[in-house]
């Protein structure tokens, strides 16, 4: 039971960690095409400023949990995605300092050198993360011994490339959104309708993506075995229908709440397709690491779910207030005093 | 090159640069901390601009801190994955625990208390960088405790072909986690307080912003005096413990070759590894070492000749950073004494401020050595006694890892110039002017 309860709170991570630095990783991707001038962009990193760094714990701790719940995955699934989860890391540090350096020079060539900084950090992230999970639901090659049989080329596969896009496009939407509850005036229209746009082809994409996976992918064997799972893509749909509606009612903080269900929902419904695996071998399903053969001990487990069970609801409730702290839309005012985080 | 020398190179470059930020920001957070509460206590607007000023230095530091721990988390599994699946079920609960009880509410409150100057009341402003200087040495507590556990592990059982729980609390409370955490933070504050000290010299001496940096320079000399005294004795306790715990790294530390009763310590000697021996020894202390490695004049010291050479660290590099980590310690001590007589009137002493501006250095030396110390004098093993090095690293091509090497060596070189490129205009902007009508008492 313990290794189930721990599979379930992975997958919660992960979801929680794509909803939370999704708008963020979106906001970089789009900004080069959305912001017109410098107060543009300064309102782009002034919306994530006080939220993208304990978005980003997220992902340590999801990375952090499947060493420690799981830690044969995290050896096998870590050193085989080498060089793409390099890559992830590179982008990631190059987001970071972006938005930490950006405002300490005041000289414009120094912004335009941070600003693609932050682009690249965001896009490549989200671009990866879609690829890597793709490739997760679909398997991977890995041998008898635990050895990846692979390079970082065979993950790029129409499947995986296919997921890739897709999170992209997830996160620009989730970005646009984001950023239209927090703007005002001109840009806040224009944030609109980018989110208004890349509406359909979200949509398309994702339809695509959900054939792609009956065709290449076994994960719907657990939605026929237990039919009332499919609950999960449904709410995932059913969120991505209500975020056109109340984009079209210009209710953006609904929009934003539809597409973080949107995005949970998708993370989650791979997840739960995955079961009990981790790790799908694509050579041979016995070579699959599972939640059975990959866990950690029961003390292990049962000591971390003691922590986990005080203090993430601990987190959620100081994060949710920092949320109420800066609810406002960005004023001129806070762009006068930027500390430069 | 092979996979394993690669993986060594790469984690060695990542840790190291990571601790060049990190313990900045273990000792500063405090000092910032303590500036502002003093602030809200007596409204001296000077406190403010304080702990905005040396705030500004610490959220350069603070970033590349963060950026740069994401990559040592994930390297476990990358290139040291033997390592991961062997020990994941006590080492990787120990990462995983540290990011939930601490790094959340680190990172979380830091971005709070750098954008909400105006909107938090100034004692509920000061609350948020005391969470932010707890939660850091809360983090480096989880760290230290899985680091010693790599160092001396205990509390668990060898079962399923790996090594898992037994006893959470002997993992969490052992001996050992108590004196690396310490002597690391320790090492951390003395570093924090001659950073400022050292910046607020450079003012001093051009006679830019007295008031304001003789404050500084006070809080932080007081600071690092303290535990500057306390690393000193407490080095001395956590030397008694690895000579207990890690006799091969004891007989490396002292280059001590043959198996002695009553073993004598030199001030000075060189190691000749090749020929077992030492090249000249100068500066004897009769039965100094058995003295201070295990309280008794007469106690036998085992040399390294009588453990297999394939168990032995490699003993030039743990000699040299070992001497030099506490021939630093020492100066530290000296240092910050002299300044505390010199305090009441620092400026009449430019000759002292500019030995502290140059100092500045001196502690980030002092704590890469000790972590050399630490981790090339655990070699051969990863976890002392119980797995080899190269029994833990990743089943990977080499290709691989010499690309991701080559990328970390450029990409955190450029980092690092960046960083202190910004931390030196920083530096040297000196704070923002004081209000024009400064209202003492008046808090809001």
């Amino acid at each position: 039971m313990l290794p189930i309860i721990w599979f379930i709170l992975w997958g919660v991570l992960w979801a929680v960690y794509f909803m939370l630095d999704g708008f963020d990783l979106g906001m970089g991707t789009l900004m080069p095409f959305l912001a017109k001038d410098e107060t543009d962009r300064r309102v782009i990193y002034r919306a994530l400023g006080p939220f993208w760094d304990g978005n980003e714990v997220w992902l340590i701790t999801a990375g952090g949990v499947t060493f420690a719940a799981f830690p044969t995955t995290y050896a096998v699934m870590f050193s085989g995605l080498y060089s793409a989860l390099m890559l992830i890391l590179f982008a990631l540090i190059l987001r970071g300092v972006s938005i930490a350096f950006r405002g300490h020079v005041d000289n414009p060539r120094w912004q335009r050198v941070w600003d693609t900084g932050f682009f690249l950090g965001s896009f490549l992230p989200g671009l990866l993360l879609g690829v890597a999970f793709a490739n997760l639901f679909k398997g991977l090659p890995i041998d008898a011994d635990g050895i990846y049989q692979g390079t970082l080329f065979t993950l790029l596969n129409p499947y995986g490339l296919a997921g890739g896009i897709l999170f992209v496009l997830l996160f620009i939407v989730h970005g646009s959104l984001w950023l239209a509850v927090k703007s005002h005036g001109d840009l806040h229209l224009r944030a609109g309708r980018l989110a208004a746009k890349t509406w359909p082809v979200l949509l398309i994409m994702a339809v695509l993506f959900l054939l792609a996976t009956m065709r290449w992918t076994s994960l719907f064997d657990n939605y026929a075995a237990r039919p009332v799972l499919l609950l999960i893509p449904v709410v995932a749909v059913a969120a991505l229908i209500a975020m056109r509606a109340f984009i079209h009612r210009a209710q953006w903080w609904r929009a934003w709440f539809a597409s973080a269900l949107t995005i949970v929902g998708i993370t989650l419904f791979g997840v739960v397709g995955l079961f009990p695996d981790l790790l799908k071998s694509s050579l041979n399903p016995a070579y699959s690491l599972t939640v059975f053969n990959s866990s950690s001990s029961p003390l292990t487990l049962k000591i971390m779910l003691g922590v986990a069970l005080v203090f993430v609801p601990l987190v959620i409730a100081y994060q949710i207030w920092v949320h109420f702290l800066f609810k406002d839309k960005v004023q001129p005012e806070d762009l006068a005093e930027e500390t430069g985080y | 090159m092979d996979v394993l020398m690669l993986s060594r190179l790469q984690f060695a470059a990542a840790t190291f640069f990571h601790f060049l930020f990190v313990p900045l920001t273990l000792g500063l957070s405090i000092l910032i901390a303590i500036m502002e509460t003093k602030y809200v206590r007596t409204g001296d607007e000077d406190y403010r601009r304080m702990a905005k000023f040396w705030g500004k230095i610490f959220l350069v530091n603070f970033a590349v801190g963060v950026v740069t721990g994401i990559t040592l988390e994930f390297q476990f599994g990358t290139n040291w994955s033997r390592y991961s699946r062997y020990v994941g079920d006590i080492f990787g609960s120990l990462l995983a625990i540290e990011a939930t009880l601490a790094f959340f509410l680190e990172s979380t409150f830091l971005a709070v208390w750098a954008f909400s100057w105006n909107r938090l009341s100034p004692r509920f402003h000061a609350v948020c960088i005391w969470l932010v200087a707890f939660a850091s040495n809360l983090s480096a507590l989880w760290i230290l405790i899985a680091n010693s556990w790599m160092q001396h592990p205990v509390g668990y059982v060898l079962r399923n072909g790996r090594a898992e729980m037994q006893d959470f609390l002997a993992v969490v409370t052992q001996r050992f986690a108590i004196q690396q955490f310490i002597h690391t933070v320790s090492g951390a504050y003395i570093l924090a307080g001659f950073v400022v000290m050292g910046i607020s010299a450079y003012h001093l001496l051009r006679r830019q912003n007295t008031t304001f940096f003789t404050k500084s320079f006070r809080l932080a000399l007081g600071f690092a005096l303290i535990f500057s005294v306390v690393e000193i004795v407490q080095g001395d306790l956590h030397g008694a413990e690895v000579a207990k715990i890690q006799p091969t790294k004891l007989a490396a530390l002292e280059s001590i070759w043959e198996t002695e009763a009553g073993a004598p310590m030199y001030l000075f000697l060189i190691p000749d590894p090749g020929r077992e021996k030492n090249l000249m020894e100068f500066g004897r202390i009769p039965k100094g070492l058995s003295m201070l490695a295990y309280r008794d004049p007469n106690a036998v010291v085992k040399g390294l000749k009588d453990f297999p050479k394939n168990d032995r660290p490699p003993v030039t590099l743990t000699f040299v950073a070992f001497r030099v980590m506490v021939g630093l310690g020492f100066l530290f001590v000296l240092l910050t004494v002299v300044g505390w007589f010199k305090r009441k009137n620092l400026e009449a002493s430019p000759g002292y401020l500019k030995l502290m501006l140059y100092a500045i250095p001196l502690p980030y030396i002092a704590l890469q050595c000790g972590w050399i110390v630490a981790e090339v004098g655990r070699q051969p093993w990863i976890v002392y006694g119980l797995m080899r090095t190269s029994d833990a690293v990743s089943p990977i091509a080499a290709s691989q890892v010499w690309v991701s090497l080559v990328a970390f060596i450029l990409v955190y070189s450029l980092l690092g110039a960046v960083a202190y490129y910004l931390i030196a205009k920083f530096a040297k902007q000196g704070p923002e002017p004081a209000p024009a009508v400064a209202n003492a008492g008046e808090v809001s």
